[in-house]
Order: C-alpha cells, then sequence, then structure tokens
C-alpha cells in the first residue's frame, strides 16, 4: 500500500543550523496495517509523516502509495487518498463554519457532484455518522465548530478524514491535548473508524502501552532513522520495559556522539 | 433634508457593491487586500470608456470582468509568487493607476456628460426621473448582487472558499486546491469593488484617476458599521448588513458635512478614523477590564 524508499531530508542544509530530519527511511505498509510510531522528542516522526503527506519536497528517495509515485504530488492531491490528524485540535477543522458545512467539504471529494453544498440526502448521511461517534454530536449540525470542545473536535477531524474513504490515514499524536478519559474515547473511536473502513493506518504517540496494544505493528524512530520494527509474534511478547530499553539505549547512543561531537 | 436622504440613499447602494466586495476579500476570504482603490478605479475607467463609446450596458459587464481580471493578478502574486498578500494588493493597485490611464488614453478625466448612461435608459425606459434612476438602479444592483451572492456562498464553491478563509490548511487537507478558491474570491471581490466603480461613474458621467483612493477604508467602514449594526452572523447576513452599513454611512457623511462638523475635503479622515475606532475597540475594551482589576486589587 505504502513503500517509502531511503527517503532523506535536511533542513537549512549547509548552515550551523542544518538538521538531518529524516536519514534515509525505508518503510512498507501492507493493505489493512494499522502501525504504532514511537520515539522520543525530535525523532523525526512527525517529519516522517510530513514527507508522506507532502508538506515538503525530499531531498532523495521516493513515496509509492498504492502502487503510484506521489513523490512529486503537491499536498492537496495526496490529501485525495491520505487522511491527516494533528495533535492541535484546531487544524483540523473550520471553527467558524458548522459542523455540517466542516463535513460537507472534507466529503466534497467524494461525494456526488452536486452545485449546494450540503444536501438533505448528505445531511442524513453525516447525522448517521455522527450518531456512531455517541457524542451527541448528531443534534448539533448547525452548530459552528469552534464551539466544540477538543475532544469533540478531534473525533469531528477523525470523521472528517475517514469520510473520504482515504487509502491512508496519519495520526500525529491526535489524542495528545486531551484528558485522559476524552483521549481514551477518542482513542477508541478511531480504531472503530480504522476497523470499519479497514483503513491502513500510521499513528504516532507517547504512549508506549497504547502503542504496543492497539494496531498490528509497531516502529520505532530515532534521529531520523528507523530502529526498531516488530510485529506478530515478536511484538506479542514485547514488553513496555523492553522497549523503554530501546528507547535509553538509543538515547545513550545519541549521548556518545553527542559527546565525540565535542571533543 | 429630503434631498439629503435620497442623495444619502443614491450613493449608499452604490457604494454598497464596494462594501460586499470588500466583506467578501476582508471578511470571508480574511486576506488584507488592497487592491480595491485600483480596481474600483478601473470599473470607473472602464464603464465610462465604453459608455462615452455608446454601450453603457456593456461598459459595466466589462467592468465587472476587468475587476476580476484585477482580483486574479493579486491572487496569483499570492499563490503562486507567494507575495505577501498586502504587497501583493499595493502592487496590482498601483500598476491599475497606469492601466486606468492606458485605457483613457493617458487622460486623467473623462466625461460622459454627452453620452447616454444606463441611468438615463432606465429613466426613458421605465418612465423615471434622474432621481429615481439614481436610486433604484443601484438598489436593484445591490439588492440582486446581495441575494445571488448569498446563494452562491452555499453551494460547494462558495463553501470551498470561505472555508479558504478559514482554515487554509483544512480545505488543503481536504484535498481541495486552496490557491485556486482564493484567487477566486479575490476575483470576486474585485469584480464587485469594480462593478460599484462602474456604477459610480456613470451615474456621476465621468471618470477621474484619483477617484479610487480610499475605497478600502470606506467599504471596511461600511462593513464595519454594519456588524455594530446587525452583529456578525452568517454570510447572507453580512453581506446584507454592508449594504445597510453603506447607507449609514452615507447618511452619517451627509449629516456631518450638513451641520458643517468638517469640510469635505475631511471625509477620508472620518472614514480612517471609524475604521480605526471600530478596530480599536476590543483593545480598547480589555484595556477598561485590566484597569478595572488593577483599581480592585489595590483596594
Ligand atoms: N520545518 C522544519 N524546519 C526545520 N527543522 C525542522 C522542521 N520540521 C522538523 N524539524 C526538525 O527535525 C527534527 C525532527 O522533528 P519532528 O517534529 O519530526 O520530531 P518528532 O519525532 O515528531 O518529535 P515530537 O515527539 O517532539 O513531536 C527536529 O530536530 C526538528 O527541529
Ligand atoms: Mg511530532
Amino acid at each position: 500500500m505504502l513503500t517509502l524508499e531511503k527517503v532523506k531530508k535536511t533542513f537549512y542544509p549547509g548552515t550551523p543550523n542544518e538538521k538531518r530530519a529524516l536519514n534515509g527511511v525505508s518503510l512498507h505498509l501492507e493493505p489493512g496495517e494499522f502501525v504504532t510510531v514511537i520515539g522520543s522528542n525530535g525523532a523525526g516522526k512527525s517529519t516522517l509523516f510530513n514527507a508522506i503527506g507532502g508538506s515538503f519536497w525530499l531531498d532523495s528517495g521516493s513515496i509509492h502509495l498504492d502502487g503510484k509515485n506521489i513523490t512529486a504530488w503537491k499536498d492537496y492531491r495526496r490529501a485525495f487518498d491520505i487522511g491527516r490528524v494533528f495533535q492541535d485540535t484546531l487544524k483540523g477543522t473550520a471553527p467558524h463554519m458548522t459542523l455540517e458545512e466542516n463535513l460537507a467539504l472534507a466529503y466534497t471529494r467524494k461525494a456526488k457532484k452536486s452545485l449546494f453544498a450540503v444536501s438533505r440526502r448528505d445531511r442524513e448521511y453525516f447525522r448517521s455518522l455522527l450518531r456512531q461517534l455517541d457524542l451527541g454530536l448528531e443534534d448539533r449540525l448547525k452548530a459552528q465548530v469552534g464551539q466544540l470542545s477538543g475532544g469533540q473536535r478531534q473525533a469531528v477531524s477523525l470523521l472528517m478524514c475517514t469520510i473520504a474513504e482515504p487509502k491512508l490515514l496519519l495520526l500525529d499524536e491526535h489524542t495528545a491535548a486531551l484528558d485522559p478519559a476524552t483521549a481514551e474515547k477518542v482513542l477508541r473511536i478511531t480504531v472503530d473508524l480504522v476497523a470499519a473502513g479497514h483503513i491502513t493506518t500510521m499513528m504516532i504517540t507517547h504512549d508506549i502501552q497504547a502503542a504496543l496494544s492497539i494496531g498490528s505493528r509497531t516502529i520505532m524512530m530515532d534521529d531520523g532513522q528507523i530502529i526498531l520494527d516488530i510485529s506478530g509474534k515478536e511484538r506479542e511478547e514485547m514488553t513496555v520495559e523492553g522497549l523503554l530499553a530501546c528507547y535509553s539505549e538509543a538515547s545513550k547512543k545519541k549521548l556518545a556522539n553527542d559527546r565525540m561531537l565535542l571533543r | 433634508m429630503g434631498v439629503l436622504l435620497l442623495r444619502s440613499l443614491q450613493e449608499g447602494f452604490a457604494y454598497a457593491v464596494l462594501a460586499m466586495g470588500v466583506y467578501i476579500t476582508f471578511r470571508i476570504l480574511n486576506t488584507p487586500d488592497l487592491t480595491a482603490d485600483g480596481s474600483f478605479c478601473l470599473g470607473m475607467a472602464v464603464s465610462v470608456t465604453v459608455t462615452v463609446a455608446g454601450h453603457p450596458l456593456l461598459g459595466l459587464l466589462l467592468a465587472v470582468v476587468a475587476g476580476a481580471a484585477a482580483g486574479l493578478v493579486t491572487g496569483l502574486l499570492q499563490t503562486k509568487v507567494g507575495i505577501h498578500p498586502i504587497l501583493a494588493g499595493i502592487l496590482t493597485m498601483t500598476g491599475l493607476y497606469s492601466v486606468n490611464l492606458f485605457l483613457t488614453g493617458g487622460k486623467s478625466n473623462v466625461s460622459a456628460a454627452l453620452a447616454e448612461t444606463l441611468f438615463q435608459q432606465w429613466e426613458e425606459a421605465l418612465g423615471l426621473t434622474a432621481n429615481q434612476s439614481k436610486t433604484l438602479l443601484p438598489l436593484f444592483a445591490c439588492a440582486a448582487l446581495g441575494t445571488v451572492l448569498s446563494v452562491y456562498f452555499k453551494t460547494r464553491q462558495g463553501l470551498a472558499i470561505r472555508a479558504t478563509g478559514d482554515n487554509e490548511d483544512m480545505v488543503r487537507s481536504s484535498s481541495v486546491n486552496a490557491d485556486v478558491y482564493k484567487c477566486l474570491g479575490l476575483a470576486l471581490g474585485n469584480a464587485c469593488v469594480a462593478l460599484s466603480g462602474g456604477l459610480v461613474g456613470q451615474s456621476l458621467s465621468f471618470f477621474d484617476a484619483g477617484y479610487g483612493s480610499g475605497m478600502v477604508v470606506i467599504g471596511l467602514a461600511s462593513v464595519i458599521i454594519g456588524e455594530t449594526i446587525a452583529g456578525r452572523r452568517s454570510v447572507t447576513a453580512g453581506l446584507f448588513s454592508a449594504i445597510l452599513g453603506s447607507v449609514v454611512y452615507r447618511m452619517f457623511i451627509a449629516l456631518a458635512l450638513k451641520v458643517e462638523l468638517f469640510p469635505s475635503y475631511g471625509l477620508k479622515l472620518v472614514s480612517a478614523l471609524i475604521v480605526a475606532l471600530a478596530l480599536s475597540l476590543p483593545a480598547l475594551k480589555q484595556w477598561l477590564g485590566l484597569r478595572k482589576i488593577k483599581r480592585r486589587e489595590r483596594d
């Protein structure tokens, strides 16, 4: 489904601020796979998602989605098949537009051609989708999205991504700004939506427990590289402590590197 | 007094079309577009020169097209070249000054006094007086435009323009090319502004190269006055309250001139003050709130 080949990206090359954010990342995802992504701050997880989503052009390497080479596609074109949800709950929705208008805009790419943005049929469809979220949003189609709570907005963002049946869903710490109970709820909604649509998914999280219990595969990033990639039996046997050990090993290595640089 | 009221209605409706254009760029698209000064004059130039050539209705239509083209230029400067919105507008506006003079063959003043304008055509066709046609034609124009635009902003295209002004990232991630809709919105807004210029040009029967200066501020003042009266609600309400704001603005100006509150050349300063005052209200409220807290904490 998704294939990354030796993807490299350096920010501010040739300056003192030079930062190698992606250092030759190769990755292959099968259709329907649910990959959780972990790694310390600055490891390059968000940059990896930005590379896939098309926020910037790669220095080298290629990205294929569903057999098509999308390396030179603009971000909005990739978005036809790639849904993204961010940590910032304000990023995924238009705050001054109503809930149904937001959903209608997200649905534009897959909806039947029509002059008006929201038809009665669409409205019924949106309502049935919102009912599944079980947040009482089905009665608030005309409410401005800016008036919803962060958790509700994040659930709406998820719905807006999945409404268009994307081939790939990228979730960047999308529950990190929510309180534990709401985060739990949004995570459950995520798992349900992904399962219902059989969507290939990557999810960045700092919750190691969740990273192991959700999905079918886990990768760990460090310093712009994938340093661990486990699935199946190996993953089942992996413990939180085991992963934490990998973390500290990675950071130890980093520390050693920094020391070397200082000398 | 009656004459005063009539004059403010006539001007209010003609400039309401400008106010709706400014509403589209500043409020809906949420971008500070300064093209309006130039595109207003562009509309005036096109409308008056074509009227002199004997085709007043065509003059208005061409003014709309020209205004849309001007908006598109600003849009392309913003999106394709990545120039800051304010500077992009200033560049187009500055360039348009010359374009307008090209259109009139280098003359900074053109009179259409001898030609038949659309207003006079209406008088003949409908048996109206000059004052009636000068009221009804602009009223018809802004009412029709307000209705059409209200409907348009409920269509898929209109929704995409609104969303681009509200959250561009979200539009891109919905696989909609936000650049296209930014250009479309700017074209639409400036088409309205140019139409307003075209109407004003024909009603005054002249073109003046310097007439457009300050139109952004006048349009904004009308939008803000309308919002102050009717509140900020939906797009439909916004468009129609821009019309209301424009009329109220003209009445205020006419009254102030009548009682000689300020001389007529003080008009632009007053418009600027109205906008500055309205925009500083939130800061003023905050400052008053802070003062209250300070006083309370002192006691
Ligand atoms: N647009 C950018 N310009 C410059 N540097 C960037 C940019 N984006 C990311 N970086 C740098 O690349 C590195 C990786 O950042 P990234 O955001 O991918 O980390 P992350 O793994 O998502 O971390 P976190 O867990 O904190 O979100 C960081 O050092 C960051 O400063
Ligand atoms: Mg990150």
